[in-house]
């Protein structure tokens, strides 16, 4: 096949850099592989590296420093069939150290070929994650106090299949890239070279000592077995393959009149566990069944299972333009938590509010008029009082119609807890505590 | 009748599969996670892909490499995210990718409380780049608006090329609410134009146009993009020529356009002396009392801004002309209120904000305007 370098761009790298062995062994690589610019992208970001996607005749893309191995995983998500090929410095491995251990976990087949000079070429030699401690570079005694990355034993340890070490000098370095771009599944090269622009003025570094040092480290050459499994994007395609198309939610028809005319308010003050949210649920379908509209607000802790929840519901025949509630028609009081987050509702309250209290829950002074009940007395588990006090209110014909609430659990539930939420509204009774 | 439940978050993710959004990708952050919630149910078995970043600036990444691949992408955040997107806005901006951006914003600065509402954003959405080229901004007020606009995101950042946010808010993302899905009126669908050239540029554009033609990465013609400065054929330029042409059509494209999308509502009353300028969650309370006072025969004006970036000034200029008084609204500081005072320097502009949390209420408005 043909060479893919572009003979109008050719390689402008410093003389002496191992970029452009690279660079070429890349071109040869994928020709060796048979492969045509269309089939092909290279994806770069900042610094040396950066200059890679010009001098190729292939699909190009050079973005921010750091971040190739995001533009490049959403493009082979959309183009399954493309060979991406991300080139990083060890630059970019430092400032994006956060998408290669994502890239290593992922799987996704990407060939990631970082050209590791030990410093950051572009902007005067400063040091990188990989240069050694005892080097002289651009950020004066800074790179002493830290200490070097080593990409290969980290890329392992978060999940990469296919990691290999090696000089940029090796002869057979073509053959090295194919075998990565051929690796179905997440593959990097940290390929070992030399900056003559900045790092070999005050360092001592040729091919020889590369190799060396490469010698004295734990070798990687491929595949690590342990890290072996199914490609990304075809598993993600597998998964998604069994699931059925999701249709919006259904609309729900007007069959009921609602018992009282107007904006109606109701506020549900309850802790979390309580199901405060499903009974907001609940009665917001029940204005639905009753052609009115509607607005639902949650407000609950981080938490699970601790501190407040409570539901604030507006129904009404007409557009409901502010969504805050200032007086509400009902407040139903469940746990002191919801009741303490929203105690300066209480004072401004007139007789013509009305608050279903459940006994035992202390609520501050007001004028509203109070419904007492005791629900554990009736045999209602405290989760299930939100949804008993819903039915006291409909038994009163207060904001909704009995017929409203049953109407709206057959629209929220099914099956068995159908079955035992319509049994538990039944149970309520007005019974007021004495 | 038939009406359905759902909150704001949700409604801009069905808005966006009934786009054609095939691309979402998010990190989880109140209060906008319920629309990476959605989506992850609704776009996989459509076809498309739903990924869960490990940061914004990947989120937003993965975005600009699919829609660069021909998709069309989605990405959605709150403010602390937003800011991590910023790099990648410009590169949006700049290299002309397509993206919808939803930034759900709460009440900052900085992490500040994740459930509480604010329109705290305002400014950042259009200034939050490097370069300062425009970006267009839809602020929704309900969660009709929060489907509609979505959809009429997606068509302008075909069209136009350029990240398009939606600026919602807590208080409407997260507020469940009841709507008639027939009685939207949803927008034809826009695509990008497909190059059909031999010789193709990635940013060259027709005699009469503002917007290259596109042709994704991985097709058969061999596509280059790039966020540095370019020319017409994706390659970094230094001609200085090349370059300012290149920059006064990135402001051009958008700005020249600005008069074709700037979606409002507006409620002029003849005798009113006064006109509430807002947008956003607030626009409920205000319409609430442009309602009331006019029962009581003491009318007010209302303009609802629903495009806020690029400002509608033609707008904003004809809506006001008949009033002695201008009221701005915001649940900020006075972020939009800046831009009014600009485009009406002949009229009265008053200002009323707040950002605590809580919604500004029609009491306040009402009190506010001494017509209480």
């Amino acid at each position: 096949m043909d060479s893919l370098l572009n003979t109008g761009r050719p390689p402008v790298f410093c003389p002496g850099c191992s970029h452009e062995r690279v660079a070429k062994a890349l071109d040869k690589a994928l020709s060796n592989m048979g492969l045509t610019g269309d089939k092909v992208v290279i994806v770069s970001d900042i610094g040396c590296s950066g200059l890679f996607d010009t001098f190729f005749n292939t699909h190009a893309f050079h973005g921010l420093h750091g971040r190739a191995l995001t533009y490049a995983a959403g493009i082979k998500l959309a183009k399954p069939d493309l060979n991406v090929i991300v080139t990083m410095g060890d630059g970019g491995i430092g400032i994006g150290g956060a998408h290669l251990l994502a890239a290593c976990r992922r799987n996704l087949n990407l060939t990631l070929l970082i050209l590791n000079n030990f410093n950051f070429g572009m902007t005067g030699g400063q040091f990188s994650v990989t240069t050694p401690q005892e080097a002289q570079v651009g950020s004066a005694f800074l790179n002493r106090l830290e200490k070097p990355l080593d990409v290969c034993s980290l890329a392992r340890s978060a999940g990469a299949p296919y990691v290999s070490r090696c000089s940029s000098y090796r002869n057979d370095l073509p053959d090295e890239i194919e075998q990565a771009v051929r690796f179905e599944g997440f593959s990097l090269i940290d390929m070992w070279g030399i900056c003559p622009g900045r790092y070999t003025k005050r360092n001592k570094l040729t091919p020889q000592i590369i190799d060396e040092s490469l010698a004295g480290n734990e070798p990687f050459t491929g595949v690590i077995k342990e890290n072996l499994r199914k490609e990304y994007g075809l598993h993600y395609r597998e998964i998604v393959s069994g699931l059925k198309k999701v249709s919006p939610p259904a609309g729900i028809n007007a069959e009921y009149a609602p018992p009282e005319p107007g904006r109606r308010e109701v506020v549900i003050l309850g802790s979390a566990g309580q199901r405060i949210i499903t009974s907001g649920d609940i009665l917001c379908t029940a204005g639905l069944t009753a052609g009115l509209k509607v607005t639902q607000k949650n407000d609950y802790n981080i938490t699970v299972l601790r501190g407040p929840s409570i539901s604030e519901i507006i129904l009404s025949p007409e557009d409901i333009g502010f969504s805050g509630i200032e007086k509400p028609s009902v407040i139903i009081a469940l746990a002191h938590e919801g009741v303490d987050r929203r105690k300066y509702l209480f004072g401004n309250l007139d007789e013509n509010t009305l608050i279903i209290r459940i006994k035992g829950i202390d609520i501050p002074d007001t004028q509203a008029t109070v419904f007492d009940i005791d629900l554990k007395e009736q045999g209602f588990k405290i989760q299930d009082w939100a949804l008993a006090s819903l039915a006291v209110m409909a038994r009163l014909n207060k904001v909704i119609s009995f017929d409203m609430l049953n109407a709206a659990i057959k629209h929220v539930f099914k099956d068995k807890i159908l079955e035992s939420a319509l049994n538990l509204v039944n149970r309520a009774e007005l019974k007021k505590r004495d | 009748m038939s009406s359905c439940l759902m909150e704001g978050n949700e409604a801009v993710a069905w808005g966006a599969l009934a786009s054609g959004c095939r691309f979402f990708a998010g990190y989880p952050i109140t209060p906008a996670t319920t629309i990476f919630n959605t989506l992850l149910k609704i776009i996989p078995p459509a076809g498309g892909i739903c990924m869960q970043g490990e940061d914004e600036i990947a989120s937003i990444g993965y975005c600009l490499g699919a829609s660069m691949a021909g998709l069309k992408s989605m990405t959605a955040t709150s403010g602390p995210g937003l800011s991590l997107y910023s790099e990648q806005i410009s590169f949006a901006i700049g290299s002309e990718i397509p993206l919808v951006i939803v930034d759900v914003q709460r009440l900052g600065p900085s992490t500040g409380s994740a459930t509480r509402g604010a329109d705290g954003d305002v400014q950042f959405m259009r200034w939050g780049n490097s370069g300062g080229l425009p970006v267009i901004v839809l602020a929704p007020v309900d969660v009709a608006d929060c489907f509609v606009l979505t959809m009429h995101a997606f068509n302008l950042a075909e069209e136009f090329r350029c990240p398009v946010f939606i600026a919602s808010n807590k208080e409407i993302a997260m507020t469940k609410e009841s709507f008639d899905p027939d009685a939207l009126i949803k927008p034809a669908i826009i695509d990008r134009i497909v190059s059909n050239e031999e010789k193709f540029f990635p940013f060259e554009v027709k005699e009469g146009c503002l917007v290259p033609q596109f042709l994704p990465i991985g097709g058969k013609t061999l596509v280059r993009q790039t966020s540095s400065t370019h020319g017409d054929d994706g390659y970094i330029t230094t001609d200085y020529n090349v370059i300012s042409r290149f920059q006064n059509r990135l402001k051009n494209k958008i700005d020249s356009a600005a008069g074709s999308f700037a979606f409002h509502e507006s409620f002029i009353e003849e005798e009113a002396d006064t006109l509430i300028i807002t947008y956003g969650v607030t626009a409920r309370a205000a319409k609430a009392v442009y309602d009331e006072q006019k029962k009581l025969g003491r009318p007010v004006s209302l303009l609802i801004l629903k495009t806020l970036w690029p400002v509608p000034e033609k707008l904003i200029r004809d809506k006001a002309e008949t009033a002695n008084r201008v009221f701005v609204f915001e649940m900020n500081m006075g972020q939009y209120y800046g831009e009014i005072r600009r485009i009406l320097p002949d009229k009265k502009v008053e200002f009323l904000g707040r950002m605590d949390g809580r919604l500004i209420s029609p009491r306040q408005i009402t009190e506010a305007l001494g017509n209480g």
